[in-house]
């Protein structure tokens, strides 16, 4: 994959074409090129900037520069002056317009509309672009339950990978009598392939902060922890920024806008453990203990950190409240199909060309995404698997490349939408390997609390190590399912029990690989 | 010896995981000792055998000394699929050293992590907070030879 330090849009539409758009991209690859900079910068064709009647007009990222009513004339002046020099030519610099239209491999963006627009690190920029209306309209237009009200009718699901409506596990705490009620936000994202929440965080950090701040006054919480992984240093960095920013327009804080209400936020670190994004084992890790799972009930919601009513809550959920509140629960529940509304964030990753991260409509096609958001395969290589939903995800093959991204209609084929995580596999990947470090993970995250994932996890690794080595029997599969099925029976939680659908997709749908193996 | 740590967070086990990743951090080697647990275990009031216990629950602490670069090895599926096991091999080579071990002058340790949320590059590795990505026998040799060249 090549990285460009700047990235040309040019807007390839009817109006451009006319006006000579693809004499005029031939004509600046050539100067790109006569001044070496093809490697540095790359031409996007876009469609519509979003405005008319001006001409041939690019965008230049990171800057976001946009030029206009360019011609062949002036080529030579703005790549000499502003991709060599760094100095834009400001007289043919349009006056930004109301928000652009961006079509850059997003589409209808809710959770990422502003990242890679705005700078994350300057609250006004956030403000300038809407931000923090959503919360002042919640904290001094509406009552608490009408928060609630809505973003169970938005039919918002939890996009940590349990689906559990966002809106529902509110109600469950918001009538609870407490001296203090809590809202955690679990960006402790260690799920393998799975790197939404970082960019959500390092991208646009004020929009978390505002989801935080209405869902906090929705169930009637003065605090919150966002409980990061201690690997993601700059989500750390740009959160705390974001915060004391916020603390100082007196957006968070005491009496927030006059209203008596007050809301401090707070940062806890992990220290790398996987299986600390499961919430009660998230909650032992803030209160500064091994992060080993609790027993359900009594549910975070009720008795969570330091036996306080707790909501846990992961950062993409959260990110969509904003928007939500903004426009209505009908706008939202209007996105996608039924019982999995809005949008979802992907990252797309393995062989294919582009990989990275992409935020399109609940039920795209799984072909869509690898094939447009994706790039496509790399090397013209064949699409042998999909592991769709990070390690504790599905294998699914060919055959099921058409599946509608949803919780629903994945559940069909017994899969999950899980983190989002989409890792793509080409014609030499091979299925006992992927398997094998998938097993090998969770061998490795177990937390040792109870005894049926320790030794489970043991057992699977040896069954399908001696599988890789040529040394399994096909009876040998069988017992892969049995000890995972047992795993899921009797598992203390989430973690222990994950690994039966990896292992029974994989054997369902890659027989011939195991088989290989064997004999 | 840790009070400068311990001013910056009030006495509280909460707090815990935070002094422990200073304690480290400030650390040339890179690890919490037992004299350092000690001090935390005075200073928070809880038991010694607690804060061993968190200390070496958590993969990013360590309590045996490492060297002055610790180099995390992604080893994680999607990793796996881009060749993580050739980058291992490679680092083992070029380091002369074991998973876990530290090598002979004392600049690299090498470990290996679960995935550290950098898969859109992969494989990586972290070499104490700087994420190295697209990982090939050619990038180790230069990444290993510039630090080296530091020293």
């Amino acid at each position: 994959m090549k990285y460009f330090r700047t990235h040309i849009l040019i807007s390839v539409d009817e109006s451009t074409i006319r006006a000579g758009v693809k004499n005029f991209i031939a004509s600046l690859r050539n100067h790109l090129d006569k001044y070496s900079l093809t490697d540095e910068i790359g031409i996007l064709e876009t469609g519509s900037i979003g405005f008319f009647g001006k001409g041939l007009c690019f965008v230049v990222y990171p800057e976001n520069i946009i030029y206009a009513n360019v011609t062949n004339e002036d080529l030579n002046e703005i790549v000499t002056e502003h991709f060599l020099k760094g100095r834009p030519v400001k007289r043919l610099i349009v006056e930004k317009p109301e928000r652009t239209q961006y079509d850059f491999n997003y589409k209808k963006r809710i959770v990422l509309e502003n990242s890679g627009i705005i700078n994350p690190e300057d609250i006004e920029e956030y403000i300038g672009v809407g931000g923090y209306e959503a919360w002042e309209k919640a904290l001094l237009e509406m009552k608490s339950d009408d928060i609630i009200e809505v973003v169970k009718e938005s039919g918002l699901r939890g996009r940590g990978g349990a689906g559990f409506p966002t809106g529902l596990k509110w109600s469950f705490t918001a009538p609870i009598k407490a001296k203090q009620k809590l809202v955690v936000i679990n960006a402790d994202e260690g799920e393998p392939g799975t790197f939404k929440d970082r960019l959500i965080m390092e991208g646009d950090p004020h929009k978390l902060i505002e989801g935080i701040a209405i869902a906090c006054y929705a169930v009637g919480a003065t605090k919150a922890y966002i409980y990061i992984r201690g690997e993601y240093k700059l989500c750390i960095e740009r959160l705390r920024k974001a915060i004391a920013q916020a603390n100082e327009y007196g957006i968070i804080g005491k009496d927030i806008f006059g209203s008596k209400f007050c809301l401090e936020i707070d940062i806890k670190v992990g220290a790398g453990a996987y299986v600390c994004g499961e919430e009660t084992a998230l909650i032992e890790s803030m209160e500064g203990n091994r992060g080993t799972p609790r027993s359900k009930p009594p549910f975070p919601g009720v008795k969570g950190a330091w036996q306080l009513p707790t909501v846990v809550n992961n950062v993409e959920t959260i990110a969509n409240i904003p928007s939500i509140i903004k426009n209505g629960a009908d706008w939202y529940s209007a996105i996608g199909p039924y019982k999995s509304t809005g949008t979802k964030v992907y990252t797309v990753l393995g062989d294919v060309k582009m990989p990275g991260l992409t935020e399109v409509e609940m039920g795209t096609t799984l072909r869509t995404i690898i094939n447009e958001y994706g790039g496509g395969m790399k090397d013209g290589k064949k699409f042998k698997a999909a592991l769709v939903g990070g390690a504790a995800g599905v294998f699914l093959s060919d055959e099921l490349i058409n599946v509608n991204m949803d919780y629903e209609s994945l559940k069909n084929y017994s899969a999950v939408l899980g983190s989002g995580a989409i890792l793509v596999m080409n014609d030499d990947a091979d299925i006992v390997d992927m398997l094998w470090s998938v097993i090998r993970f969770f061998r490795h995250e177990s937390c040792g609390k109870c005894s049926p994932c320790t030794n489970g996890n043991e057992l699977l690794f040896k069954l399908i190590n001696d599988i890789r080595n040529g040394k399994g029997k096909e009876e040998d599969l069988n017992k892969l399912i049995q000890v995972s099925e047992v795993m899921v029976d009797t598992c203390f939680c989430a973690l222990g029990q994950s690994l039966l659908m990896p292992i029974k997709s994989a054997i369902d749908n890659f027989k011939d690989d195991f088989l290989k193996r064997m004999n | 010896m840790y009070e400068k740590i311990f001013e910056k967070y009030s006495p509280k086990k909460d707090n815990l995981i935070y002094i422990l990743h200073d304690i480290q951090d400030q650390h040339p080697q890179h690890y919490i000792s037992e004299d350092a647990v000690s001090e935390v275990s005075e200073y928070l009031r809880i038991p010694f055998s607690h804060i061993y216990g968190v200390l070496t629950f958590y993969t990013m602490y360590s309590t045996k000394p490492r060297g002055k670069n610790v180099i995390r090895l992604c080893e994680s599926p999607p990793c796996f699929l881009k060749g993580s096991e050739n980058v291992l091999r490679k680092l083992k080579k070029t380091l002369d050293v074991k998973i876990n071990q530290t090598t002979k002058d004392g600049l690299f340790t090498l470990e290996l992590c679960a995935c550290l949320g950098v898969c859109g590059n992969a494989p990586v590795m972290m070499i104490n907070d700087d994420v190295y990505g697209n990982l090939n026998d050619e990038k180790i040799d230069k990444i290993i030879n510039k630090i080296r060249g530091e020293k």
